[in-house]
């Protein structure tokens, strides 16, 4: 294959404690700290890994969002990409329109694989590569935790409820990434240096001419509810009897 | 008028649980009136069994040789036909339905409202993001069809004592060959599953080897319960992926989770935030596991388990 095309989102890092706004008008971002979505940095290795096995020859990274999602560009050609192209949003975006978009980027790239996240860990949507596959008219493998590439088609282990699921599809293909699916590498300090000089496209929503979807509103935030403080035992009999005490064993 | 359409989760023999509690959350809209759709290669059975559910108006039985396996690219153009006069389209936010619902939504050019955990009214739905670090209030515009999944471990299942209409559908869509099923491997286990267990044992890094896991099983089985794991001990390979309890893994409501040798990572907790009661087994006593457990014990757990497991035999 030529081309992969992969999604980095910009999200607030996973071991960040997020908070909700005492007003509940949203989750405290400022001044967090920002990563490339942990899905998508898997994505991005699965991507570079089949090219360094000579199967593609291009990897592509695309950011949608704000300005700042250059960051995340710059890290995800540092660790490997070849150019990154940046698609300037306003304000947060639905998945849908995000969906739409990246098909507007694939009509002009022609990728023959698109590698995504499973989800992005703020919204937790798991949605945006079902939709594409959907508006590609492609097909998708998602959670995929193995992915073998056999001329023109791909082989693509998938994390399901009940074990792996095995699907065949053909090319061109929307994947999306589950955990297990590697390690991402470490980016190295020449190689941060390096990525400077690779190119960054960017481009505005409007410019690609995309009719935003109808978005589900985001009315108030709460935090979940606090679970109420236990008890700690002393020992074995101390944990028994307080399980009886629960009604939970006999 | 309301009308939902539930896509039933199913292996071919049986429903998985997730229908019923799909049904659930749907007759918490204000009067709704629910079908469930059975797409299969022979779903007379499922049909009868989806019939019983509570609540449920329509069983529309949707058989074709291409839905002998449950793939989202062939299902979705037919479940688009199918929601054709609904206003409601629900599926499981399993990986059944996560991975169907948002091909789904797409086709129908909506956005879907990913795991619903409270019904406030037709339009307006609670939900976690931020791995259920903060719950927000949604609302989908009420001139669209709204689709959505269901955060199952927020409900129980609808009672079975019904007996609704069902009805065989033909359905005349172009479907995809570009995706094959080749294979499932499925972990074969008698013990109760983790996604309906009343109990769940789970084991974590700690244990250290699959030889060492059997420890929790011998616990689990004692207790007639099903075993769960965190990722760090799926990822060194002691137990299958499919028993990963969290964020990435299963979202579980038990009335009991025995949590050993878990530190309590944010996207372990997500996973058991609706448990009943939280045992946490940890020798670091400032684990952040304790901070949610109901009871908490600080030791090491190859004492304290075959010690706990002999307690409860007797
Ligand atoms: C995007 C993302 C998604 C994730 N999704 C999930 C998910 O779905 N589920 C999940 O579980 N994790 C998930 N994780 C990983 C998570 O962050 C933690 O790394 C993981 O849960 C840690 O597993 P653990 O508690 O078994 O291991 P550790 O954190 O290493 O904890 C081991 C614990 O065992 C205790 N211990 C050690 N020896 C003994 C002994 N002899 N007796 C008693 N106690 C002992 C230690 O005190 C420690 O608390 C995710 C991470 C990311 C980035
Ligand atoms: N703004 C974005 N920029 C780049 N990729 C995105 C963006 N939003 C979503 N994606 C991709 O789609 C995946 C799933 O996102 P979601 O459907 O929002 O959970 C992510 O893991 C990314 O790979």
């Amino acid at each position: 294959m030529e081309k992969i095309l992969v999604g980095l989102k910009r999200v607030v890092d996973y071991n960040v404690r997020v908070r909700v706004r005492a007003d509940g008008s949203g989750v405290e971002t400022s001044g967090v700290k920002m990563s490339i979505n942990p899905f998508d940095e898997i994505a991005l290795e699965e991507a570079l890994r089949i090219r360094e096995r000579g199967d593609a020859s291009e990897v592509i990274v695309v950011s949608m969002g704000s300005s700042e999602s250059q960051q995340q560009l710059r890290t995800g050609l540092a660790m490997g990409a070849d150019r990154a192209i940046l698609v300037e949003t306003d304000g947060e975006m639905d998945s849908l329109t995000g969906a739409r978009i990246l098909l507007k980027i694939i009509e002009k790239e022609e990728p023959d694989l698109v590698l995504l996240g499973k989800q992005a860990i703020d919204n937790d949507n798991n949605q945006t590569g079902q939709m594409l596959a959907a508006l590609w008219g492609r097909p998708q493998a998602t959670f995929a935790s193995e992915v073998v590439v056999n001329g023109n088609s791909l082989k693509v282990k998938r994390e399901v409820d009940v074990g792996l699921e095995t699907i065949e599809v053909d090319l061109p293909a929307v994947v999306t990434t589950d955990l297990r699916l590697n390690e991402p590498r470490y980016v190295k300090l020449p190689d941060i240096m390096k990525a400077k000089k690779k190119p960054l496209d960017q481009l505005s929503a409007a410019d690609l001419g995309v009719e935003a979807g109808v978005p589900i509103s985001n009315e108030t935030y709460e935090p979940p509810e606090q679970r109420k403080k236990g008890i700690m035992v002393d020992d074995v009999a101390g944990l028994v009897a307080a399980l009886k005490d629960k009604g939970l064993v006999k | 008028m309301t009308k939902v359409l539930i896509v039933a989760e199913h292996d071919g023999k049986a429903l998985n649980s997730s229908v019923a509690k799909c049904v659930s959350c749907a007759s918490d809209i204000p009067d709704a009136e629910i079908d469930i759709a059975v797409f299969a290669g022979d779903g007379a059975s499922l049909a009868a069994e989806a019939a019983k559910i509570d609540g449920v108006t329509r069983v529309l039985q949707v058989d074709n040789a291409a839905n002998e396996q449950l793939l989202a690219a062939t299902l979705a153009p037919q479940v688009v036909q199918l929601a054709d006069g609904y206003t409601h389209l629900f599926g499981p936010s399993t990986t059944f339905g996560k991975d169907l619902m948002p091909r789904a939504a797409a086709l129908l050019g909506v956005n879907q409202i990913s795991d619903i955990m409270e019904v406030l009214d037709s339009h307006r739905f609670k939900r976690p993001i931020y791995a259920g670090n903060a719950i927000v209030t949604v609302a989908a515009p009420d001139d669209h069809i709204v689709v959505a999944t269901v955060r199952t471990a927020s409900y129980r299942s609808a009672a079975m004592d019904n007996d609704a209409k069902t009805r065989t559908v033909t359905i005349d869509a172009d479907l995809p060959t570009h995706t094959r099923y080749v294979e499932l491997q499925a972990g074969s286990s008698d013990r109760p599953d983790l996604q309906t267990a009343s109990r769940v044992v789970s084991g974590g890094r700690a244990l250290g080897s699959a030889d060492n896991f059997e420890i929790i099983f011998k616990l689990a089985d004692t207790i007639g319960a099903g075993v769960g794991a965190s990722r760090a001990a799926v990822d060194a390979g002691y137990v299958p992926n499919e028993m990963q309890v969290g964020q990435t893994g299963k979202i579980i409501a038990p009335e009991l989770y025995i949590a050993i040798g878990i530190s309590g990572a944010i996207q372990h907790l997500t996973g058991i935030k609706d448990a009943g009661t939280i045992v946490a087994i940890n020798k670091d006593e400032e684990a952040p596991i304790f901070e949610i457990a109901d009871i908490g014990l600080v030791g090491d757990l190859f004492k304290i388990v075959p010690e706990l497991q002999q307690a409860l035999e007797s």
